[in-house]
């Protein structure tokens, strides 16, 4: 446990520092992006090659909001471009969670499962999910549908597995007081056992929307018409290299959002987790 | 009839690393009254929390007979509280909601079940901490609840194993006291596992001395000292010198025996 107290010695200097402490953390990527700028702007390389930050920025500018039309046809469509990407991560990793937790869940929790169910899954998972694009395109098109599989694909097995593992280790005197206290089967399963794996179920849901967004990318890139990864991949064939770099910064913004707004849903639901101390908090 | 009834209790665990097995309770015979507060003592392995796990239905006898109020133990039941070594709590729930989990299971409202628990919340003197989770409560809190939860559902029979070992000496000191006053008070039996022979003394009416493996009752004492006891009295050091004894006996046949 632990408690927060604080420590700060009542010198004018530490205040000081502390007042910058923010702006410490912007020191190298303000350095990296400066030296970017003058590098590019030096000539040295041919701006095709190599955009400066300033170029990145304007491109991705007029994606969003379309003032100049430097990007051409993605001018101003950005958003349709994001959504499209957004919605396959999405029914990806819906679908995704859904039946990894459900399956992980029955292979932890019921033998017959782990017998029957996990070996035939253990050997699905070292298939790199890149590796099923021939086959998602003959099976669906080119469309939504082959982007979704291969997104379920990446996101399904850290889902499965932390899963698996969260039941697996789940207090073996939890389900002993459950019993004593005259939990049924099912009881067992939903009043102590999945609660009791939910964070171990959160770190797996973590790690699969990062999957997704690979894949999302992947199969925009090959199988798919629309969205980020389409525009990344189109923008390299027209050596745009200064939109590959704003679809680049797109994606890495969505993915930390999508991340955030995961990590606001556990903190709710794991609220339990967090350890004050009675002291602490009437402190 | 008595309220627990164990006959030629025999348990046997297999040892497969050394490939044979080890008898863990030899023979075991024992009644326990209702209202009865017995404390097993004996040294650490003698087999006592084995047998609360049989009586508590976690662990099944290699063979002989374990009844409680008449009904053969099979499986784990509310009809006998349990209070863990650790406290045991379901860690996403609040206090009383850990208390009221019983209540729950049987599908009880939660409006009555938050007033049913506010009992038990005040007898083990948590008022102010029912919204607390357990992590935000200290050892000693958390192994209120645990009591409050077990008595909670009225079971016949509570189950204790080593619930204050974890504490140090002045809450331990502060939770005998209460649940000898909880005793006093509900009128229930209590079974308390335990290695510390002042422990088994401060709470008892019949301690009943184990021998170190194989498991074997040594002797049952009965020890009806009034209470509040007062530790440094001459009848209570009669009684621990008794038990001390008998501890020793044990020591010394086994030092002769290697």
């Amino acid at each position: 446990m632990t408690s927060v107290t604080d420590v700060s010695p009542a010198m004018p200097a530490f205040r000081l520092t502390r007042a910058f402490q923010g702006l410490e953390r912007l020191v190298v990527p303000a350095l990296l992006i400066a030296g970017w700028e003058a590098f590019a702007r030096s000539g040295m390389l041919p701006p095709a090659l190599l955009p400066a930050p300033s170029a990145v920025l304007h491109a991705l500018g007029d994606w969003v909001f379309g003032f100049d039309e430097t990007t051409q046809t993605y001018s101003g469509h950005w958003l349709r471009d994001a959504l499209a990407s957004d919605l396959r991560v999405f029914g990806g990793f819906a679908l995704a969670s859904l039946l990894g937790i459900l399956a992980g869940v029955a292979i932890g929790w019921s033998r017959l499962f782990e017998k029957t169910l996990e070996p035939t899954l253990q050997m699905l998972r070292p298939i790199p999910p890149v590796s099923w694009i021939p086959l998602a395109i003959i099976w669906f098109g080119i469309a939504d549908k082959p982007a979704i599989f291969l997104v379920f694909l990446g996101a399904f097995f850290p889902v499965l597995m932390n899963s698996i593992h969260g039941v697996k280790t789940v207090d073996h005197n939890l389900v002993r007081a459950g019993a004593m206290m005259g939990a049924n089967g099912r009881q067992m399963l939903t009043d102590i056992v999945l609660p009791a794996a939910l964070p171990s179920i959160f770190a797996g849901l973590r790690i699969a929307v990062g999957s997704a967004w690979m894949l999302t990318v992947t199969a925009e890139m090959v199988a798919v018409k629309s969205g980020l990864g389409y525009v990344l991949w189109d923008s390299y064939y027209f050596l745009r290299y200064d939109i590959v770099l704003a679809a680049m910064i797109s994606i890495g913004l969505l993915g930390y959002l999508s991340d955030l707004g995961l990590k606001a849903i556990m903190a709710r639901t794991l609220r339990w987790q967090q350890t004050t101390t009675v002291q602490g908090r009437a402190g | 009839m008595a309220a627990i009834e164990l006959r030629n209790i025999v348990k046997v665990f297999s040892d497969k690393r050394r490939g044979r097995d080890l008898l863990t309770l030899d023979n075991i015979n024992l009644d326990i009254e209702a209202n009865d507060f017995v404390c097993l003592l004996g040294p650490s392995g003698c087999g006592k929390s084995t047998l609360l796990n049989i009586i508590a239905g976690f662990e099944q006898a290699t063979s002989g007979r374990t009844q409680v109020d008449g009904k053969q133990v099979e499986r784990p039941g509310s009809d006998r509280g349990v209070v863990f070594q650790q406290p045991t709590l379901m860690p996403w729930l609040t206090a009383i909601d850990n208390i009221a989990f019983h209540l729950k299971l049987k599908g009880v409202a939660k409006s009555e079940r938050h007033h049913r628990a506010m009992e038990f919340i005040d007898l083990v003197g948590l008022r102010g901490f029912e919204h607390h989770h357990p992590a935000e409560m200290s050892g000693g809190m958390n192994q209120r609840v645990g009591i409050a939860r077990a008595l909670l559902m009225n079971p016949s029979v509570i189950l204790m194993d080593e619930p204050f070992a974890a504490l140090d000496a002045q809450t331990k000191l502060e939770m005998q006291e209460e649940l000898v006053a909880i005793w006093q008070k509900r009128r229930c039996t209590i079974v308390f596992v335990t290695h510390s022979v002042d422990e088994a003394l401060v709470l008892g009416n019949k301690i009943v001395v184990m021998t170190r493996r194989p498991g074997r009752i040594r002797e049952a004492v009965n020890f009806d000292l009034p209470r509040p006891r007062d530790i440094t009295s001459p009848e209570f050091n009669d009684a621990k010198r008794h038990i001390l004894s008998l501890i020793r006996e044990e020591s010394t046949r086994l030092a002769q025996a290697s």
